[in-house]
C-alpha cells in the first residue's frame, strides 16, 4: 500500500471530495439528535434555570477552538518536517473554522454570562485566554496570506502556529493566576457531575462541531488546492471537461 | 545605513558561536551609536505615552498609584514593539542578512548577538528609565524596585519573542500591523506577570512568585527562542 497516496493535492482532491458531504450529513445528524436531547430531553438546570442551555453550543464551540488550534499547529509541524505542500494547505484550511469556533464560544459565551453573572465580558481566565486563541488565528490567517509566495506563507504560519502552540499553555495558567471566575468543568476524563441526559446532549453537539469543522476544512482545502494548482493540467482537465475531468484527473 | 556598519569586518572565515555573537553585537551597537536618534526616539516614546496617561485619567493620586505599574509595563511593550522591525527588515532589505547566513559562524551566534544588542538599546533603557516613570505615578521605592526587577526580567522575553515575529513577517505585505498583531497576543504572559509583580509589592505581598515566573519564561524564551528565529530567518531567505 502506497501510504503517500493521498500526500498528492490532485488525489486528495478527490477524496476530500467524496468525504466531504458524508461528513455534513454525519454533523446534521448528531446536531439534530443533540439538540432534540438539549431542548426537549434535559431537564432545566436547578440553579441556572432554561439560559444554561447554551451549553450545548458554547462549550463544544470552545472545545473545537483549542482542539483545532492544535490540529493546525500539528498540520504546520509536518509541513515544515516533510515538507509536504498538503499538510499546509490543511492548516490554512483548518484556521478560519477554528477562528469562527473561537468566535461562537466568546459570543455565545457572552450571552450566557448576562443572564448568570450579570455582565456580557469580564477579564477572566479562560475568557482572556480564549480571546487571544482569537487573535492567534487571525495573526495566522494574516501571516499565511501576507507573502506573494504562498509556499512562503505556509511555511511562516507554519512557524507561527508552533510557537503559538508552545505560548498557548503559558497564557492560560498566566491569565488564571491573575483572575478568575469562570465556573470549574463539570467534565473529566474520571467522569462527569452533570446530569446525564445534558451530558449527553452537549457530547452529541461536541460530535457534531467535530464532524462539521471536518467538512469545512475539506470543503476549503478543496478550493485551496484548485487555487494553487491551477495551472497544472488536471487542474485545466478538470475545468475543460466538467464531469468527465474529475476521473482522468490522477494520470495527468 | 548599513553601509557604514561595515567598518567592523567579518573575521576569518573559521566561525563560532562566540565570534559571531560578539561581532554581531558589536555591529549592532555601532549602528545603534552612529543612530542615536532611533534609539532615543524608542525612549522618548516610552516617556511620552507614560506621562500622556495621567493626562488622559485624572491626576487622582490613588487613582495613579493603582494604575501605575500596569500603564509602565504597557508603555513598555508597546516601545519595545516599536524598535522591532529595525532587528532584522533593514538588513533583509538590502542583502546583509543573506550574508550574515553565508559567513561561517553558526545562526544561533549572530541572532543572539543581534536579538542582545535590540535588547541593549531597547529593554535596558526602559528598565533604567522606569523608576523616575513610576514616581510620576507616586509608587513607593520597593515597588519601583520590583517594577525595575520585573523590567529586567521580562524585556528580553520581549526581544525574543518580537525578534521571532518579526523575522516571521520579513518581505510581508501590511509590515507594522502585522508584526502587531502577531507579536502582542504573545507578550500577554509576560505583561502579566510583569505589571503582577510590581502590584503584589505595591499591596504588601511579595513579588517573588511573579519574578520566578518571568525568570522561568525568561529561560525559557533564551533556550528555545534563537533556533525558532534562525528557522524563521532561513524560511525568510529561501
Amino acid at each position: 500500500m502506497n501510504w503517500f497516496l493521498f500526500s498528492s493535492p490532485s488525489t486528495f482532491y478527490r477524496l476530500a471530495g467524496s468525504l466531504a458531504p458524508w461528513f455534513f450529513v454525519l454533523a446534521a445528524a448528531l446536531a439534530a439528535a443533540g439538540l432534540y436531547i438539549g431542548f426537549a430531553v434535559a431537564p432545566v438546570d436547578a440553579v441556572q434555570g432554561e439560559v444554561y442551555r447554551v451549553i450545548f453550543l458554547h462549550v463544544p464551540a470552545a472545545w473545537m477552538s483549542m482542539f483545532l488550534y492544535f490540529v493546525l499547529a500539528g498540520w504546520g509541524a509536518a509541513s515544515l518536517v516533510f515538507n509536504t505542500r498538503l499538510s499546509a494547505m490543511m492548516a490554512r484550511a483548518i484556521a478560519p473554522t477554528g477562528a469562527v469556533f473561537t468566535f461562537i464560544a466568546l459570543w455565545s459565551g457572552a450571552f450566557w454570562g448576562k443572564p448568570t453573572w450579570g455582565t456580557y465580558w469580564v477579564w477572566d481566565a479562560r475568557m482572556t485566554s480564549e480571546l487571544v486563541l482569537l487573535f492567534l488565528y487571525f495573526g495566522f490567517i494574516a501571516l499565511a496570506n501576507a507573502f506573494e509566495d504562498p509556499r512562503r506563507g505556509d511555511r511562516a504560519a507554519a512557524l507561527l502556529g508552533i510557537i503559538g502552540l508552545v505560548n498557548l499553555p503559558i497564557i492560560y495558567f498566566s491569565v488564571q493566576w491573575w483572575n478568575t471566575l469562570h465556573q470549574g468543568s463539570s467534565v473529566s476524563f474520571k467522569g462527569t457531575t452533570m446530569h446525564v441526559a445534558m451530558f449527553r446532549g452537549m457530547m452529541l453537539m461536541a460530535l457534531a462541531c467535530w464532524m462539521y469543522a471536518i467538512g469545512a476544512a475539506l470543503v476549503r482545502v478543496r478550493s485551496i488546492i484548485l487555487e494553487r494548482e491551477a495551472r497544472t493540467r488536471w487542474v485545466r482537465e478538470l475545468r475543460g471537461r466538467p464531469g468527465v475531468g474529475a476521473a482522468e484527473g490522477s494520470r495527468a | 545605513m548599513n553601509a557604514t556598519a561595515q567598518a567592523t569586518a567579518l573575521p576569518a572565515p573559521s566561525g563560532s558561536f562566540t565570534t559571531g555573537f560578539s561581532w554581531a553585537i558589536g555591529r549592532d551597537l555601532t549602528l545603534a551609536l552612529r543612530h542615536p536618534g532611533e534609539t532615543l526616539l524608542v525612549v522618548a516614546f516610552f516617556v511620552l505615552v507614560a506621562s500622556l496617561f495621567p493626562m488622559g485619567v485624572g491626576a487622582d493620586p490613588q487613582l495613579l498609584l493603582r494604575i501605575g505599574p500596569g500603564v509602565i509595563w504597557v508603555c513598555a511593550l508597546l516601545a519595545a514593539f516599536l524598535s522591532l522591525p529595525a532587528l532584522f527588515s533593514a538588513d533583509y532589505v538590502d542583502g546583509t542578512l543573506e550574508q550574515m547566513t553565508l559567513s561561517p559562524h553558526p545562526m544561533p551566534g549572530w541572532v543572539c548577538g543581534k536579538l542582545a544588542a535590540h535588547w541593549l538599546v531597547s529593554g535596558l533603557p526602559l528598565t533604567v528609565l522606569s523608576p523616575l516613570l513610576g514616581l510620576q505615578y507616586g509608587l513607593q521605592p520597593d515597588t519601583l524596585a520590583a517594577l525595575a526587577v520585573a523590567l529586567a526580567l521580562g524585556t528580553p522575553v520581549l526581544s525574543l519573542l518580537g525578534g521571532a515575529c518579526s523575522a516571521l513577517s520579513l518581505g510581508a505585505r501590511g509590515g507594522g500591523v502585522l508584526l502587531a498583531l502577531l507579536a502582542l497576543p504573545l507578550f500577554v504572559p509576560v505583561l502579566i506577570f510583569g505589571a503582577g509583580a510590581a502590584e503584589a509589592q505595591a499591596a504588601g505581598l511579595s513579588p517573588a512568585p511573579h519574578l520566578s515566573l518571568l525568570g522561568a519564561l525568561l529561560v525559557l524564551a533564551v533556550m528555545a527562542l534563537p533556533f525558532a528565529i534562525c528557522a524563521a530567518v532561513r524560511i525568510a531567505l529561501d
